[in-house]
């Protein structure tokens, strides 16, 4: 009864355009914002935000990148570790090489670092795509595991190939609390998926869509492949390596290229399809399924198989984690084969005719 | 309805956990075990967790803790990634009465370095980890005990030089794990090469190290006259086996200190015959400490992993880390009051002020285990002494003597890196005043 959009009429084009066209929705995403920023700071502990909610939130930003061009443009990437290094590996040089180069800058000269990085790699997708683009693309991750542990120029002549960086600060303000560092990320996955949201209900976005659906037929009424294909991959990249930057800063602090290797885009990949295609909210769903579960199931098991008098040791922790979320990633694809966000939506598809539904 | 027992079942585990999680606040030493049991590396993790695991327990069994404070200990499997790592550490590390973290490895060691000195728990990482976190001074909360892996290269080439008088003109190669483990030893060996005037190969094995064919095949075409392996878990018997295939006679390899366990030779058997490695620590079952582990903890059904790996190099390897942590938290209780529980930042003062002479390492039952050593504020590494040991087949024996790190090297080499790490960072030196806290 209470989520329907009865009696809300909209008079010009403006409110007919706007992102959540029912009121009950800006509602909840305003109290979902106020939470996140306000009340989340008062409840979460130390150990809640540096090991669950700032990985969450990063990943959420990468996932939303990976999304944009799985997702809306339909070219499937294995690339995204390797995107995500050029982000971290960018901006550690801009921070390292250039004195008090501030921090919001560097992370985005990242980002920039990783388009050139994503566009060059995305120039396969002209000629291939489907899964041929995938190993294409699997191609990009391989040439930065090689470059980001042979080149030294680009890990400032690091005699183990380990780099970091401290001391961070925006305007004057160290980022070293938990809370700074969370709300950081938190403002920049703000800004990012607000202006990515944008982007793909613009013309641009239509542009991806039209061209995962059918390329051809895209081409045929007007839309050049080149250009959105490969801003897709320029817009996709940029994201991605903004969050490998603030993984590579925030996240870890001392790192090397292992932390971006061809399983965090295999893990990237994973979260965009369990998340949901094509759906900005896919990739907040799919970071919180692949980061926070394992982590939640590693501390629950031991208290539930306490509870029936089981006493589980750490490597039986282990894989009965892996088990189980490799399970639960099983059931829920044959559930809802369009994600997380697919089942979201359908709920709130049923909620709108509820108590009454025909 | 499917959905709402899911989610009481979800809220009720959470309501159990944090209820647990209330009740253990006792005045106890809580020591927080980072572990893989699972992963490409677990045949090497796991003798390692047990030995550190059955310390404990013997203490707790034989001394009733120490000086009456109870050890108290939780594992956390972080699989060798560095990620899991950080979240096992900030999970554990608010633990009443915590007291200094040994990750197990070294990308975990680099993404801790900061986190550590900002929350100033001590980062025991003996044998491994970052080589320039010997100067104390620079690194406050590193502890690289017993030796890095620029000492453990260096004694290598001392040992080479010691064996066939002169390396001049002669061809090393370095089979290394791609990753910064692996790299740490190239500055060392690149500079013993400008000085013994030998050549230098450096051939990369991608991790986790089961693919190696194109280093062998290097290994073939280059002929070097020395093959030094610095390998991690399944790396090592794989480098041994494409030894085997390549035809590369296995005792002019040489390993480092983790290439040299009973999981990296045992499936190789035979083919391994001839192979060397240093050797941190000695094995086997005849020193006290092993004897009091199988007496007070084995015999009464709690040992940690099967009985018949007490006592191998992994596992007294992790017997001794545990060993020295303990004797870190007496060595602070002394000072900082018997009995009490300690503060990582008393724990620290401790292990910069170990002094295990003789007598003292035969107390603990480490007599022929370990050589005496002696920490300081600026030196955190207590002591270099590794030997060389050799697989007949069936065993490890020790085929050396004793050989220590070249000072006149690795001083200059540790000094020169500490000040780049602290101006990259824009750190500063620790004041002398510090130390007495």
């Amino acid at each position: 009864m209470l989520y329907r959009e009865n009696g809300q009429f909209k008079t010009s084009y403006r409110s007919d355009l706007q992102i959540f066209p029912i009121l009950q929705d800006r509602f909840a995403i305003a109290l979902l914002l106020a939470a996140a920023y306000l009340v989340v700071p008062l409840l979460a502990s130390d150990y809640l935000f540096r090991a669950i909610l700032i990985p969450f939130l990063i990943m959420a930003l990468a996932a939303l990148g990976v999304n944009i061009l799985v997702g809306y443009c339909g070219q499937i990437s294995l690339g995204s570790g390797a995107f995500m290094a050029a982000g971290a590996y960018g901006a550690y040089n801009f921070f390292a090489r250039i004195p008090d180069m501030p921090l919001v800058p560097a992370i985005l000269l990242g980002g920039l670092c990783a388009t050139a990085f994503g566009i060059l790699f995305g120039l396969p997708s002209l000629r291939v795509k489907g899964l041929y683009l995938a190993v294409a693309t699997l191609a990009a991750q391989f040439f930065a595991d090689w470059a980001f542990l042979r080149v030294k120029w680009l890990v400032n002549d690091s005699p183990s190939g380990s780099v970091g960086v401290s001391a961070l600060s925006v305007l004057g303000l160290p980022i070293d609390s938990a809370l700074s560092k969370y709300w950081f990320c938190l403002v920049m996955l703000t800004v990012i998926a607000l202006l990515a949201k944008n982007l793909v209900r613009g013309a641009i976005g239509r542009e991806w869509m039209a061209i995962r659906d059918m390329d051809v037929a895209a081409a045929v009424i007007g839309i050049r492949p080149m250009y959105a294909k490969l801003s897709a991959f320029a817009v996709s990249s940029f994201i991605v390596g903004v969050a490998g930057a603030l993984w590579a800063f925030v996240y870890l602090g001392t790192w090397e290229p292992a932390a971006f290797s061809v399983d965090l885009s295999f893990r990237l990949l994973f979260m965009v399809i369990i998340g949901g295609l094509g759906s900005i909210m896919g990739g907040f769903f799919g970071a919180a399924f692949i980061v926070v579960l394992p982590i939640a199931l590693n501390q629950f098991l031991p208290t539930l198989a306490g509870a029936v008098g089981l006493n589980i040791s750490t490597a039986g922790l282990s894989h009965a984690e892996l088990m189980i979320f490799g399970a639960l990633i099983i059931w829920f694809l044959i559930v809802e084969p369009h994600g997380l966000a697919r089942l979201w939506s359908t709920g709130k598809q049923k909620l709108r005719l509820w108590p009454f539904p025909h | 309805m499917k959905l709402r027992s899911l989610l009481t079942t979800g809220l009720v585990a959470a309501a159990a956990l944090s209820a647990a999680s209330a009740f253990a606040q006792a005045k106890e030493q809580f020591f927080p075990l980072l572990s893989y049991r699972t992963g490409p590396y677990a045949p090497n993790g796991t003798p390692w967790a047990n030995g550190k695991q059955d310390y404990l327990k013997m203490i707790n069994a034989r001394d009733g803790g120490i000086n009456g404070v109870k050890l108290t200990w939780e594992e956390c499997e972080t699989g060798y990634a560095t990620d899991r790592g950080v979240e096992c550490y900030e999970r554990l590390k608010g633990r009443p009465g915590v007291t200094l973290f040994d990750p197990q490895a070294t990308g975990i060691t680099f993404a801790l370095t900061d986190k550590v000195a900002a929350d100033k728990i001590p980062l025991l990482t003996l044998g491994y980890g970052l080589s320039v976190a010997q100067d104390g001074q620079a690194f406050p909360w590193n502890f690289p005990l017993m030796g890095s892996y620029w000492t453990a290269a260096d004694v290598l080439v001392q040992h080479l030089v010691k064996k066939d008088g002169n390396l001049k003109g002669k061809k090393i190669a370095l089979v290394y794990h791609d990753s910064p483990f692996g790299k740490e030893p190239i500055p060392l060996l690149q500079e013993r090469a400008r000085m013994n005037g030998f050549e230098l190969l450096l051939i990369p094995v991608t991790a986790p190290g089961v693919e190696q064919k194109a280093a062998w095949l290097q290994v073939r075409q280059q002929r070097p006259d020395y093959v030094m392996l610095w390998g991690w878990g399944v790396m090592n018997s794989t480098a041994l086996k494409e030894a085997q295939a390549t035809g590369y006679p296995r005792d002019k390899m040489y390993g480092v200190w983790w290439a040299g366990a009973e999981p990296d030779v045992k499936d190789v058997g035979e083919g391994a015959k001839g192979y060397h490695a240093l050797n941190l620590n000695s094995s086997g079952t005849q020193p006290k400490v092993i004897q009091d582990i199988l007496k007070t903890v084995h015999e009464k059904g709690q040992g940690t992993g099967p009985k018949d790996e007490v006592g191998s190099v992994l596992y007294t390897r992790g017997v001794i880390i545990q060993a020295l942590s303990v004797e870190a938290v007496r060595r602070a209780q002394e000072r900082f009051g018997k009995g009490k529980v300690m503060t990582p930042e008393q724990v620290r003062w401790g292990l910069e002020n170990l002094n295990l002479d003789q007598k003292r390492l035969d107390q603990l039952g480490l007599t022929g285990v370990i050589r005496p050593l002696s920490t300081s504020c600026s030196d955190h590494m207590g002591s270099t002494w590794v030997r060389v040991q050799t697989w007949d087949g069936a065993k490890w024996n020790i085929t050396s003597d004793w050989y220590q790190a070249d000072e006149s090297i690795i001083k200059p080499m540790v000094k020169a890196g500490a000040e780049k790490y602290l101006s990259d960072k824009k750190l500063s030196r620790r004041a002398v005043a510090d130390c007495q806290s």
